[in-house]
């Protein structure tokens, strides 16, 4: 059974890039638009990646994180977070915040998927 | 009658209470627990200045002159009023620059001159003579009315109570004022027993007044109910019965002055409000409990003299002791000793202070000058700490006997309340020098020196000579003029009569003074000391602790110490030298003489022999390098310069901290903004990245999302050109860059302009478009191309918000008042409250996830900058739910010459 | 830097000019009248009551600027020893 990867992330443009990325490497793709859909579908759907945008409207990325990362019932969840803002700090934040991986926009889709290949291995 | 024996027995007893009192004061101080350390005690203290003038002469003053006993007491009242502002200010003046007398304080005000010292030394002794006499003369008196008769007449002199009662009252000066050889320090125990004595005259005469008002009669009401019978009685209580004119009022006025004058300027006065105050705040509550306690120890003297005139017929001189004889007639023994000893405790009390105060300025400022000037002596060795002592002993002694010596010479020929105002008005010359110190820095020595001279000799001539020519010492003629010259007669000086001698003497020795004093000052130039020591009264609040000091020069540390020794004690030198160590950090074998040592060590000799003997001792161990004026200025310059410096810097500190904080936030700002840019420049970056790499990948595309990706692409590149030029734009017009082509601009027509661009947008959501435009609108004076850009984003962004298929904007233009007012109105989902202070801040996209209009966030905030450099403003007026709607105004001038 | 407590002095020059005034010719004729107060005659009556009044007024600027009053007082006020 192919594994169940959700796209969390308000740009239907990158949803649409990452989705087809995901779909052609065989994965089951899920998709929220929001922080609070997000959160709804991990609980609902427990997919193995989440692909977490961390400027969102709603509940941010990083509140997303922290969430998931307080639930003992949500653990085993991998989160690879992505974000177009840089900064150090920001970066910090995510880790800090329980991500697994930390990938800044704009991004090779070539290293992303051989990072998303890695974690679900 | 009481029986000598009882009344002497009370007497001496009460004086040993007095030496317990002053003893227990002492003790206490000793143990760091002041008794006088507490504002009560202080105002009590204060009350020295009732003396037995006040105790017996008040109640004879208004036996025959009824309400005029009071201007005494009401002038006080009137100085207190002031007390926190002068009084305050002479406390810590004397503090600073450790003053221990009237004349001290004088003498270092102007230049530390030992000759001004001398001189108000002589002032004061002189005129506080008559006034102690007046004591002895009182409690002499009191004697003779409580035993009966005239106890000492004709008897030797060695039998002469009156004299053995001086010398008690010296004996207990010179123990209790006398204890310590540095004046600075306070007399803890002679302040205790002479706040004790004003409670206890205070406590007597109410009980006299108490037993003659209700005792004897029935109130106050009943006295004056009867003396109502009686005319000469009734005529004392109103001014009108007793001729009242108009330059009544001017003796009145005088009385008034005087003694509001004479209650900072007497010596005993000084001595208990200035040199004795522990600390400053305790004039806060003294100076309104110290006339509450004048308030009420004259409360019953009205009573109590109409009292006796209706008792004992028209009282005439023996009023004045109507205290005792009236419970004395009445057969109240007991209550009349009481009131003996009420007395003896104001006599007892001025003449203790009195003889402490003056023995300190004729030690200091008479003696000691004249020891220091003979140079044997000053080159002599040793430790003079006892010598000094001895001086001021004897000193104590002198002014006593020479008191008794006018009381038996001069006594007999004036009532009680005249030779109390001969001391008024001679003390009342210092008043133009020490109050015109205090707060003219142009006053000068020659000023003071001459005003003080010329108004003491006419005060001698106006009032202290006829006084001795009433007595009999100077033939009677002298008072129609000297050498039968009448315009020259001491009491109508150039035909000035009507007026009563002490009015007289006050207007012409004031007038003599203040005229030498400011005349002099304002011709001659002040000597560069007496522009430092002026500096430092006038500004002593405004210099606090960081007072320059005036001295340069060359001194050796060892003469200084010996110097030190010789006055204050090896003990007491020692340890001023050591906290002076302490203080500038260096070891105690290191110190140089440098000016802050050198003044320390003159202040502390200064508590011990005045300023003005300091002065002349210092000069004698060190080489001085004379100050010139020109120095003084530029101490004082540099000590302001130092002030301002300070101030500027904190000023300075606390602007450049404000800057800091801005900066600060300017750059959080900025941050923020860098941050957001590159989010809003990523985001459509890793579209275009993200599918151009997977289209390359993957060969086997559909082509219909090959179609489908390319269009994304096209879209995002559309958005990050839009973005970077919009955000050039911004800064462009943030930083003043931006080019303006303001000209005249027919607002009307870029509506229609605008909307054409716009149409397009418009049918693709579906929307109608409403215009509400007038006919005409004045034209503006404004940049065509920027005011497009503003309503074009205007237009877009409603067209963004409104409903699909059913949308509505509302386009209106209207003259209001001096403006244009623009407003674009839609039917979309309106903006919160708690968003729309944000809505023209950067990248505030409104909108729902994943539905959010195609934009960059900056159309509204670039619309703010365009108008805001238009002169305008804009705004938003909206409900949730009931669309938004956007204004801008701007006015009909146009943007003044941008 | 002079701390600035203690009655303001406006106030306290104000209370002594009406003082000077109140205690002076010519109002001196105001109170100077026969009449009396609670039987005693008006002029001592007046003049002992303006001079109580002034020492309220006195204690009561006193009390409100001169806050907590001496007992709290910095030591930089006390008098050298």
């Amino acid at each position: 059974m192919a594994d169940r990867v959700l796209i969390a992330d308000d740009e239907p443009n990158i949803v649409v890039s990452l989705s087809f990325m995901l779909k052609r490497e065989g994965y089951e793709v899920l998709v929220a638009p929001d922080g609070t859909q997000a959160l709804a579908a991990i609980r609902a759907e427990r997919p193995r990646l989440v692909l977490l945008d961390a400027a969102m409207p709603g509940l941010s990325g990083f509140e997303v994180c922290e969430a998931v990362r307080a639930d003992p019932g949500l653990s085993g969840i991998r989160i690879l977070m992505l974000t177009a803002k840089g900064r150090d700090t920001d970066i910090a934040r995510g880790m800090g915040a329980g991500a697994d991986a930390y990938v800044t926009k704009p991004f090779s889709t070539r290293d992303l998927i051989a990072r998303i290949r890695e974690m679900l291995a | 009658m009481i029986q000598p024996g009882l009344v002497l027995g009370v007497s001496f007893g009460y004086l040993l209470l007095l030496v317990a009192v002053a003893a227990h004061g002492d003790r206490r101080a000793g143990q760091g627990r002041s008794l006088i350390d507490n504002s009560f005690v202080y105002a009590l203290s204060w009350g020295v200045y009732c003396s037995a003038w006040t105790y017996f002469g008040s109640v004879g003053r208004a036996a025959s002159g009824g309400v005029w006993f009071l201007p005494i007491y009401l002038g006080p009242m009137l100085a207190m009023l002031l007390a926190w502002l002068v009084l305050r200010k002479m406390v810590r003046i004397a503090r600073s620059y450790r003053i221990t007398s009237i004349a001290d304080f004088i003498a270092s005000r102007y230049g530390k001159s030992p000759l001004l010292a001398a001189l108000v030394t002589l002032i004061t002794v002189v005129g506080i003579l008559p006034y102690i006499a007046l004591q002895l003369k009182a409690v002499s008196a009191g004697y003779e009315a409580l035993t009966g008769g005239p106890g000492q007449d004709g008897a030797a002199w060695w039998r002469d109570g009156t004299l053995y009662m001086a010398l008690s009252l010296a004996g207990f000066a010179v123990v209790f004022g006398t204890r310590h050889l540095d004046l600075s320090e306070r007399h803890e125990g002679m302040v205790a027993a002479i706040a004790f004595e004003s409670a206890v005259k205070l406590a007597a005469f109410l009980a006299v007044g108490v037993f003659v008002t209700y005792g004897l009669f029935g109130g106050m009401g009943d006295i004056w109910a009867r003396a109502q019978a009686q005319p000469q009685i009734a005529d004392l209580l109103s001014l009108d019965g007793q001729g009242f004119q108009g330059f009544h009022g001017a003796q009145w006025f005088t009385l008034t002055l005087l003694s509001m004058l004479s209650v900072l300027m007497l010596p005993r006065q000084f001595q208990m409000m200035v040199v004795e105050c522990v600390n400053e705040r305790h004039i806060l509550r003294a100076s309104w409990l110290f006339p509450a306690y004048l308030l009420l120890i004259n409360i019953f003297v009205l009573p109590i003299a109409i009292g006796g005139m209706l008792i004992f017929g028209d009282g005439g001189a023996g009023a004045e002791s109507y205290v005792l004889t009236l419970p004395l007639s009445q057969g109240a023994v007991w209550l009349a000793l009481l009131a003996y000893i009420g007395g003896l405790s104001a006599a007892t009390g001025m003449i203790i202070v009195e003889t402490v105060a003056v023995s300190t300025m004729v030690c200091n400022d008479l003696v000691m000058p004249a020891l220091l000037g003979s140079g044997r002596f000053a080159r002599k060795g040793g430790d003079l700490t006892r010598l000094l002592l001895n001086i001021r002993r004897a000193a104590i002694l002198l002014v006593l006997l020479l008191g008794y010596l006018y009381f038996h010479v001069a006594g007999e020929a004036y009532a009680l309340v005249s030779i109390g105002l001969i001391s008024f008005a001679a003390v009342a010359q210092f008043a133009p020098a020490l109050l015109g110190g205090m707060y003219w820095r142009g006053a000068t020595r020659a000023g003071a020196l001459g005003g003080l001279l010329g108004g003491s000799l006419v005060w001698a001539y106006t009032l202290m000579l006829p006084s001795l020519a009433r007595s009999g010492w100077i033939g009677a003629g002298f008072l129609d003029g000297p050498m039968g010259l009448g315009f020259l007669a001491p009491q109508r000086l150039f035909g000035m009569a009507g007026f009563d001698e002490l009015t007289h003497s006050l207007f012409w020795s004031l007038l003599v003074n203040v005229a030498l004093y400011v005349g002099l000052s304002l011709r001659g130039r002040a000597s560069a000391r007496e522009a430092s020591q002026a500096l430092l009264f006038v500004e002593v609040f405004e210099r606090g602790q960081a007072q320059p000091v005036f001295w340069r020069g060359r001194a050796r540390p060892e003469d200084l110490r010996r110097l030190a020794g010789r006055f204050l004690g090896a003990a007491r030198a020692e340890a001023l030298f050591r906290d002076h160590a302490r203080e500038t950090g260096t070891a105690l074998d290191n110190l140089t003489a440098d000016a802050r040592l050198v003044d320390r060590v003159e202040r502390q000799i200064a508590g011990a022999i005045g300023t003005a003997s300091a002065r002349v001792m210092v000069e004698s161990v060190a080489q001085e390098e004379p100050l010139s004026l020109g120095d003084v200025l530029e101490i004082i310059d540099e000590a302001s310069q130092v002030r301002i410096y300070a101030r500027e810097l904190e000023e300075a500190t606390v602007e450049l901290r404000a800057a800091n904080e801005k900066l600060k936030s300017l750059d959080q700002l900025k941050d923020d903004f860098m941050s957001s840019v590159t989010h809003e420049l990523r985001t459509p970056l890793t579209s275009i990245r993200a599918l151009t790499e997977l289209m390359l990948d993957t060969p086997d595309i559909q082509p219909h999302e090959r179609k489908e990706f390319l269009a994304i692409i096209l879209s995002e590149s559309e958005r990050l050109s839009r973005l970077v030029n919009q955000v050039l734009d911004l800064a462009k017009i943030e930083s003043g860059m931006a080019e303006w082509h303001n000209t005249d601009v027919d607002l009307k027509a870029l509506i229609v302009a605008a909307l054409r661009a716009t149409a397009e947008l418009f049918r693709e959501r579906g929307a109608e478009v409403v215009l509400d435009l007038p006919d005409q609108v004045p034209l503006l004076l404004a940049d065509p191309d920027r005011l497009t850009q503003v309503l074009v984003n205007l237009l877009s962004n409603a067209a963004k918000f409104v409903p699909e298929g059913r949308g509505r904007v509302q386009v209106a233009l209207r003259e209001q008042g001096s403006e244009l007012v623009v407003t674009v109105c839609d039917n979309g989902p309106g903006v919160a409250p708690q968003d729309q202070a944000g809505v023209f801040d950067k990248f505030r996209q409104g909108g729902e996830a994943g539905n959010r209009p195609q934009g960059t966030g900056l159309g509204l905030p670039i619309s703010r900058q365009i108008i805001a450099n238009l002169g305008g403003r804009i705004w938003l007026d909206s409900q949730p739910g009931r669309g938004a709607c956007f204004g801008f105004a701007l006015p009909k001038g146009g943007a003044d010459g941008r | 830097m002079r701390r600035r407590d203690g009655p303001p002095a406006q106030v306290l020059l104000a209370l002594c000019g009406a003082g000077f005034l109140l205690f002076n010719f010519p109002m001196l004729l105001v109170w100077d009248q026969p009449l009396t107060v609670l039987g005693l005659p008006l002029l001592p009556v007046a003049l002992f009551a303006i001079w109580a009044g002034l020492v309220a007024a006195l204690a009561w600027v006193s009390a409100r600027r001169g806050g907590r009053g001496a007992k709290d007082a910095p030591d930089d006020n006390k008098v050298d020893r």
